[in-house]
């Protein structure tokens, strides 16, 4: 058995994979498959699940309501609508300010010493050795009203005879772009680093002595060639940043609502499974056709394979 | 084209810092003048300053002392983008995410060149390196030569005064390789452009170029043309770098214009040979150097001077030649005896162990600096 086993690539392949297919199958697909069903059925009175086939969860997502006033049976109510358009907006927020603030890092790391790279790479990683809820909790102390950024703009006013009057910062949507922005900012340098890194210095000189001036270059050469890092950051960041709710939580308070918070309330607040099944299959569905057009367009940043 | 050269290095000197913190000069006060329309290589083992020359002239470098000149103009710290010169990379630093019409469109593109022009000069830049119909593919869909040929289009295409290639047919197999060398150096006749060429390969060298720089440590060794450099080395380590020699290290004892008779210990004769290197001076301590093709193996002693008996320690029969290894009073001596006739009897070869009489013609014979 084991002589026919070395012989055969494709059994030894199989192998390889099987404890990772059979983790894959017991923790994600099966789940997967229970989270459809239970999205069908209906809410119990006591937070339980009948099994049944219908829609009403995603009618209710997507805005329809028997809740209404003036009696009416029927009617719009563009709550779940907002929540899945600010989860996806504020995505598209992150990911655009991550990928402006990791570029030039990244470059810049990049174009360093060799021996310097490691260093900053090194101060890149380091904020992630603290715990995750931690550090957006430091953003909390920093934001709040008698927090370190109220404290010294107080203090600089005091100073100038200005009167100020504490900045609502926490619990507001820019506080949780700030937060999202900083919890996956090193998400967004490694990956445009590694890319960026491996560009054949001669390549800059070609375009040089074929005419092109730094900006030139770095438009034609630099950043076409760095895209595939761009392009595995994005992926890396968008779609946590759709998911995630402990930033809009500790940031956002009741102000900052997301799909993420949502479905989080809905298992454990309002013990409705069936409801949170459903949002998390529209969250999933949502992040997988703004995944699919974004990598039709720019690939899984792995066709170009630098020299 | 107003100047004589295309390009001047001036006393050109240019110093890194080494990892280590030392100073040392990749290129040590070179001075050279290349020729409008002239094949120049600079030809040197790694490190002997060849490729940071090139750089300079390419602007990616500047130097340290001294100055380039492109068509009479000093160059100064003139970005490459703003020279009329192009270089071919040693490994051709195509844009992979480019196609093969999109690499050679690049410099066009940069000079703000129309479409039309720009569909025009590739597709001819194409038929010059042959590859018309390639023009879709990627760098990475082609092979090395082929590659290698998109490099040279991508820079000729721009019209440079001068294209600096530095080694680069240094990936390619021997076999392509001389097929490339024979191409470029027809591209160039044709073109009548200014190459100047950075090559490790004394062979490559000495087939393609009209003049030849040979450098070592920075310092230019010697200036020629191919049979100036191989006929008249300029010194020893010229004569060592360029084919082959064998050596003998000796006193002058009498010096003239064209004759000058040297003391070898190691033979325990006086040689008569003809002085090449400039600046000898009697009493010198200089080295006579002969190359293998250019000793002449006879039965028995026919000249007064400048014969040597030896003894046949080895002989290799390598096709065109049989290198015949000779030991004369101690001394190692190599000569390469062109099989001329067609034979096959082992008595027509010389035997280990015959003796023979070895004679140095003086014209042959050199006499040359140590360094």
């Amino acid at each position: 058995m084991f002589q026919r086993l070395r012989e055969n690539k494709s059994a030894q392949g199989t192998l390889l994979a099987l404890p990772t297919m059979v983790w894959m199958m017991a923790l994600l697909i099966i789940p997967l498959l229970l989270t459809l069903v239970i999205s069908f059925g209906r809410r119990s009175p006591d937070g339980g699940v009948i099994y049944s086939f219908s829609l009403e969860n995603y009618l209710r997502l997507l805005g329809y309501s028997t809740d209404c006033e003036n009696g009416a049976s029927a009617c719009f109510n563009s709550l779940y609508v907002q929540i899945l358009w600010r989860s996806l907006t504020l995505a598209f927020n992150t990911t655009v300010l991550v990928i402006l603030m990791a570029y030039p890092l990244a470059y810049f790391i990049a174009r360093a010493q060799p021996k310097r790279r490691n260093t900053f790479l090194f101060l890149v990683l380091i904020p992630l050795w603290t715990n995750f809820v931690i550090r957006v909790y430091a953003w909390m102390m920093l934001l709040r009203k008698e927090g370190a950024i109220n404290l010294i703009i107080g203090q600089v006013a005091h100073l100038l005879h200005i009167p100020f009057q504490p900045l609502e910062l926490l619990y507001t949507p820019g506080a949780v772009l700030v937060g999202m922005v900083y919890e996956f900012l090193p998400f967004m340098i490694l990956p445009i680093y590694t890319s960026l890194e491996k560009i054949d210095t001669s390549l800059y000189e070609a375009a040089a002595d074929l005419g092109a001036n730094a900006v030139k270059t770095f438009l034609r050469v630099t950043l076409p060639l760095s895209m595939p890092g761009v392009v595995a950051g994005t992926i890396l960041v968008f779609i946590p940043v759709m998911g995630t709710f402990i930033v809009s939580d500790i940031l956002g308070g009741r102000q900052v609502i997301l799909v993420g918070n949502l479905i989080q309330r809905q298992f454990l607040d309002a013990r409705d499974p069936t409801f949170g099944s459903a949002a998390s299959l529209i969250l999933m569905v949502l992040t997988l056709i703004v995944t699919y057009f974004y990598t039709r367009k720019f690939g899984f940043g792995e066709e170009i394979v630098v020299a | 084209m107003t100047n004589e050269y295309a390009v001047e290095m001036r006393d050109v000197v240019k110093r890194f810092i080494t990892p280590e913190g030392n100073e040392l000069a990749a290129v040590d006060h070179v001075t050279m003048q290349i020729r409008n329309g002239e094949f120049f290589s600079m030809l040197g083992s790694s490190g002997c300053g060849k490729t940071t020359s090139l750089r300079m002239i390419a602007g990616f470098e500047w130097p340290t002392e001294g100055e380039v000149y492109i068509e009479g103009k000093p160059m100064g710290h003139t970005p490459p983008f703003q020279r009329k010169v192009n270089t071919v990379f040693q490994n051709y630093a195509l844009f992979q995410h480019m196609t093969v019409f999109e690499n050679i469109a690049f410099g066009l593109e940069m000079e703000g060149a129309e479409k039309d022009e720009i569909q025009k000069r590739v597709k001819h830049a194409l038929e010059m390196v042959q590859l018309t119909g390639m023009e879709r593919r990627r760098p990475k869909q082609l092979s090395g030569g082929q590659q290698q040929r998109v490099a040279v289009a991508r820079s000729l295409v721009k019209v440079p005064d001068v294209l600096l290639l530095d080694e680069p047919l240094g990936a390619l197999d021997l076999k392509l390789r001389k097929e490339m060398q024979l191409e470029l150096k027809a591209l160039q006749q044709q073109l009548g452009i200014t190459f100047i060429y950075v090559t490790h390969d004394q062979e490559e060298a000495l087939t393609m170029s009209d003049r030849i720089a040979v450098m070592s440590k920075g310092k230019v060794q010697q200036i020629g043309t191919p049979v100036e450099i191989y006929e008249r080395p300029a010194n020893r380590f010229v004569a060592d770098f360029i084919g082959e020699s064998n050596f003998f290290e000796g006193t002058i004892k009498s010096l003239s214009k064209d004759e000058a008779v040297v003391h070898i210990p190691a033979l325990n004769a006086d040689v008569t040979a003809l002085p090449v290197s400039n600046g000898l001076a009697n009493k010198d301590e200089v080295v006579v150097s002969i190359r293998p093709e250019k000793v002449r193996i006879s039965e028995k002693n026919s000249m007064n001077v400048n014969m040597f008996q030896g003894k046949v320690s080895n002989t290799v029969y390598i096709g065109t030649d049989t290198h015949v290894y000779l030991d004369v009073n101690g001394a190692k001596l190599k000569v390469y005896e062109q099989n001329r006739i067609s034979r096959l009897d082992p008595k027509s070869f010389y035997e280990v162990g015959q003796d023979v009489w070895l004679m140095l013609m003086p014209e042959n014979t050199l006499v040359l600096k140590k360094d």
